[in-house]
């Protein structure tokens, strides 16, 4: 398996929120000025860490869903657990002006760089689309047309992250075709699927094996599981189906 | 860094003193059981599994899965952390203890101070020889009462429990004993070379 991006120490620095976007209305975008980043590769995430007035303290790990090309800012797009101790906080308290405690970037195998080629097949499970995010960012920002698929698998229409974004990149000539299913409801006209993934969709729109594509499969365990063991049996080779898995982590 | 330094407004989920007390630095308590790994998980059937222990050794050795079962079996109760930031409380195992393994195996602990343990998918991770020694390591394959299941590396895994979990090698096939440390597959891309979650040893340099 390729090794990319070698790590320096990991210090935990400061940034500010410069910007916040909703997203939908359970995802929200924050941009964070870093004056002390160091730069990153698409498809990595950040250590965040909260502290009380106590000393209490919680840690989390997000993607960055913005591209290296951004300098020293960074934007992550977190989802907000219901239950969870961390995401409400930074989707309802934070604002424009707050610091938080980061450390990055982390992760150096679930990431793509020009050099890796393509044609790249992502496919994204909810949130799981935030560090996919920050790859078609990045060949946008690089301007290299590597033909790309993205398929993105929603609960309903209302919860697609980055909609509009998507829809403009896809028109935008750059040999990007995103493919949308929604699970749970579809719209009047819709003419994405209507399914959850299986093997049947995968086969419609996997690029074909001899072209030698590179997939990222990024999502819930359940999802990331369906996803990259249907690809085998199309004759995907296990070490360019590169996956990530995140929570809400159900119980098996 | 953050001396004096709070977020404004987060209050956060304080746990039990008990709880607390249990908690390695930065992790918090999870009761599900989340799936992380790098790509597809590999099936093996069993009649093509097998154990091998080699590098450093005298004569290397192996097992199949019906041998493997044949050796006594241990239940080790044990929290496990990920580096991912969860930790899960009395997770229940049953396993053959690395010990056990390498007691049927001919080596120099001198000479052979770090073993290397290599998965189905190309996985690898290092760890110091003593740390897999002394009941603190074992092959594992039965999770709460059930055969492992695939994707938390199902047929068998390593499991040390004392160490990040990335160091619990799915689908685990064997180790191999050498006299030079070297980084593993997460331990080349970043992450610390030996990952005590009580010293918060996630990254390089922590």
């Amino acid at each position: 398996m390729e090794r990319t991006a070698l790590l320096g120490r990991l210090t935990w620095q400061f940034g500010e929120v410069v910007a916040t976007h909703p997203e939908t209305t359970r995802t929200k975008s924050l941009t964070l000025s870093v004056p002390n980043w160091v730069g990153h590769l698409a498809g990595q995430h950040v250590d965040l860490r909260l502290t009380a007035d106590d000393g209490y303290q919680a840690e989390r790990s997000y993607s960055i869903a913005s591209p290296p090309e951004d300098g020293q800012q960074i934007t992550l797009t977190i989802e907000r657990l219901d239950d969870g101790e961390v995401s409400p906080y930074l989707t309802d308290e934070l604002r424009v002006g707050d610091k938080l405690e980061l450390r990055g970037p982390i992760g150096g195998y679930f990431v793509w760089e020009e050099r890796l080629g393509g044609p790249l097949f992502l496919i994204a499970g909810g949130s799981g689309i935030v560090p996919l995010m920050a790859m078609i960012r990045h060949r946008r920002a690089v301007g290299n047309p590597i033909p790309t698929r993205l398929l993105v698998s929603s609960r309903i229409y209302e919860d697609i992250i980055y909609r509009d974004e998507l829809e403009r990149e896809a028109e935008a000539g750059m040999a990007l075709e995103v493919i949308h299913t929604l699970t749970r409801t579809q719209p009047p006209g819709w003419t994405g699927y209507g399914r959850r993934i299986d093997a049947e969709l995968l086969r419609d729109i996997a690029w074909p094996v001899e072209q030698h594509p590179l997939a990222y499969i990024c999502g819930p365990t359940s999802f990331v599981e369906t996803a990259a063991t249907e690809l085998l049996p199309l004759g995907y080779v296990p070490t360019r189906i590169k996956t990530e898995r995140f929570g809400p982590t159900g119980g098996s | 860094m953050s001396e004096g330094f709070f977020s404004r407004g987060f209050r956060g989920r304080r746990q039990p003193g008990d709880v607390a007390g249990r908690l390695p630095p930065g992790q918090y308590l999870e009761r599900g059981f989340p799936v992380l790994s790098a790509g597809p998980t590999p099936h093996t059937p069993l009649e093509r599994w097998d154990f091998s222990i080699g590098g450093n050794v005298k004569e290397p050795k192996r097992w199949t899965w019906e041998e493997l079962m044949a050796l006594p079996h241990e239940t080790p109760t044990v929290d496990i952390s990920c580096v991912t930031k969860w930790t899960k409380f009395d997770t229940h195992w049953e396993g053959v203890s690395v010990e056990t393994l390498l007691h049927q195996v001919d080596y120099d602990p001198n000479v052979a101070r770090f073993v290397i343990a290599f998965s189905d998918g190309g996985y690898t991770t290092n760890l110091p020889l003593a740390d897999v020694l002394g009941g603190k390591a074992w092959v594992a394959f039965i999770y709460e009462g059930q055969p492992l299941a695939p994707e938390h590396g199902g047929p068998a895994r390593l499991l040390v429990p004392h160490l990040y979990f990335w160091k619990s090698a799915k689908w685990v096939r064997g180790l191999r004993l050498v006299e030079q440390d070297e980084p593993g597959f997460w331990e080349s891309l970043g992450y610390h070379n030996y990952g005590d979650p009580w010293k918060e040893q996630r990254y390089w340099g922590d």
